[in-house]
């Protein structure tokens, strides 16, 4: 029990009184990642369960383990088997090097040597979210005097998730830095934001460094590579043209395709909604009304039919599988905070969603990718939904008392 | 009067700006500050309109019929407006074409119709002149601070000279395509409008309500 000693010793300098008072929540974190928190939520809007909020974090982290990991494989495997083909001269780079020095081979069959590298194209990403995300995060508990919140871990996760792999870290900085300030602690810190600050950051990259961002060149960071993504595929000359590279639905399934780096596998994602769902974080309202919604958005345009855009043909499993719509649907669309909070609200806000994204993806022509922004469209109209379904229960419960 | 005329001209750079403050004119700062001399040259106009608007209004305040009294004042600020138009027009017809129809909607600028409405009806000529003068003065040094920021990191120059070497043309700045686009000046004007509430805390509105904690109730 030294630790706990340590930090009972030490205490009485940060509590009021004490001579770094104002570094309480520096020291908060600290103590709290080693022993569980003295205090629960008692401020509305997580105070509705029993469940400590930390927890609620550390298990939707848990829940992208299966899409870090896809990432991981995932990234090494487009990157290696497009060296492959390149040949020798194009194997440069200090990532190289490094797998070189440690004597891991480049060969795209080897489950290792993919997740290897891979892994040195998300964990740089990640670390740089985490780092200047954190600052942000810091400085705003320390002025403003409230605790850090292990919300944001859960933040930069699903961030770093969603970049593509060549994005350069400085824009990464500056996207969570964005997401963090603007999308989150400007309204009053975690549980007042009413957009997803993921999202906003990503949002906000994507409209900034639009060449970073999207386009043909940056999924893969192989010099001298060009391809676009499934979904920009599909876009441009209809599911058919999957079929002629040789991408099938089951490969899209399991992710073995081009994306962002937690996005590609929905596999993956369902396996994080499903313990989402188990432990009850998720809401499945959510999830059934962004599905329904989807599905029937998909059909109504596969019933209109378009001569000169294929996308109006795209089936609504092939917009399952495609693009983010499974990882924005299991880790952005049920995210509790700026989602609907009433039971009618959540079918309502998950259709609005479905409805978006395909409307984005088929009738747009500018955006390919219509997942984000559709969550951020729905994140503002949540309170509006929840306001009506508010209203209309009070006037249903008024008339059957005439 | 309590109010020097130095204080008419000065209070409402940032004591009690337009644009942070009152949040007036918020339409045109969102379309004409993607570019420096553009906002510059608008900042002006409504300087000119501001100024003389009030000072017409002031000098008629005591023959205007209260009726009508909108009326009139929309009749002076549109003839200024025209006049501006069409002098932009002559000299400067480049920067009017991109300007277009935000110079017309000078007219429709609140800031200018509140000045008339809230201070030129009761002021004598001079102290109008000069409190149309200062808040046009604040709505345009707002329109060049947001300005410099849109336009530096936009696109990496001032005034159209090159302060950032950018990318495209083979230097080292990556432009922030957002800046370029409208909404940014929202972002923009929020986070000015945080800055200066933390440096005049008295400008801060009370919170209209607070989330209750459990133990309340």
């Amino acid at each position: 029990m030294g630790i706990r000693k340590f930090f009972d010793n030490i205490e009485p300098l940060f509590t009021s009184g004490g001579r770094y008072q104002k570094y309480y929540p520096i020291y908060e974190m600290v103590e709290t990642i080693f022993y569980t928190g003295k205090t629960v939520t008692k401020v509305a809007p997580h105070a509705r369960s029993y469940t400590d909020m930390k927890r609620i974090m550390t298990y939707v982290v848990i829940s992208t383990i299966p899409c870090i990991l896809w990432a991981f494989y995932n990234t090494g495997l487009q990157i290696n088997s497009n060296l492959m083909q390149l040949g020798e001269s194009s194997q440069v780079g200090w990532r190289i090097s490094i797998l070189d020095f440690l004597g891991v081979s480049l060969n795209p069959q080897s489950i290792f040597a993919n997740m290897a590298h891979g892994s040195l194209y998300f964990i740089p990403i990640y670390l740089t979210t985490l780092v200047a995300g954190g600052i942000c995060e810091v400085v705003f508990a320390t002025v403003r005097g409230h605790e850090v919140n292990e919300g944001f871990l859960v933040s930069s996760m699903l961030f770093a998730l969603t970049m593509p792999a060549s994005a350069p870290l400085w824009q990464v900085a500056l996207g969570i830095a964005f997401g963090v300030v603007v999308g989150k602690e400007v309204f009053g810190g975690t549980g007042k934001n009413f957009l997803n600050p993921a999202l906003t950051g990503r949002a906000f990259l994507y409209f900034a460094y639009p060449a970073n961002m999207s386009g043909d060149s940056i999924w893969t960071p192989v010099d001298g590579f060009s391809g676009a993504t499934a979904l920009g595929m599909a876009a441009a000359e209809g599911i058919q043209s999957l079929a002629a590279i040789g991408l099938s639905w089951g490969d899209a399934f399991w992710g073995y395709m081009q994306g962002s780096l937690g996005e590609t596998s929905t596999f993956a994602c369902f396996l994080g909604l499903a313990f989402l769902l188990v432990t009850k974080i998720a809401n499945i309202r959510l999830i059934i009304g962004c599905l329904v919604g989807m599905i029937a958005f998909s059909y109504l345009l596969n019933w209109i039919g378009s001569d000169t855009n294929p996308m109006f043909a795209m089936p609504w499993y092939w917009h399952l599988v495609l693009g983010s719509y499974a990882f924005g649907l299991c880790f952005m669309v049920t995210e509790p905070v700026s989602a609907s909070h009433t039971n009618l609200g959540r079918y309502i806000y998950g259709g609005l969603i479905g409805v978006m994204v395909v409307m984005i993806r088929v009738l747009n022509p500018a955006f390919p990718e219509g997942m984000m922004l559709a969550i951020l469209f729905a994140n503002i109209f949540a309170p509006l939904i929840d306001h009506f379904v508010v209203q209309a229960n009070i006037k249903r419960r008024l008339s059957r008392n005439v | 009067m309590s109010q020097t005329k130095k204080d008419l001209l000065v209070d409402p750079l940032v004591d009690n700006n337009p644009i942070t403050l009152q949040v007036l004119g918020i339409c045109s700062a969102l379309a004409v500050t993607s570019s420096l001399k553009v906002a510059a040259v608008m900042a002006l106009a409504v300087i000119a309109v501001t100024g003389f608007s009030s000072m017409s209004i002031s000098v008629l305040r005591n023959h205007i019929p209260t009726s009508i009294r909108i009326i009139v004042q929309m009749t002076i600020i549109a003839s200024l407006v025209i006049l501006v138009d069409q002098i932009l027009k002559a000299f400067a017809y480049e920067i009017s074409k991109t300007l277009s129809v935000f110079v017309g909607l000078i007219i429709t600028n609140c800031i200018v119709m509140g000045r008339a409405e809230a201070f030129a009806m009761k002021n004598p000529p001079v102290a109008s002149f000069l409190d149309g003068v200062g808040n046009g003065l604040g709505y345009g040094l707002l329109l060049l601070v947001v300005g410099v920021v849109r336009e530096l990191f936009g696109a990496g120059s001032l005034f159209g000279i090159t302060i950032f070497e950018t990318i495209n043309n083979g230097g080292w700045y990556v432009p922030n395509g957002l800046l370029l686009l409208p909404p940014s000046a929202f972002f923009i004007i929020g986070l000015l409008i945080w800055c200066v509430r933390t440096w005049k805390p008295t400008q801060v509105e009370e919170r209209e309500h607070r989330i209750q904690t459990i133990e309340e109730h």
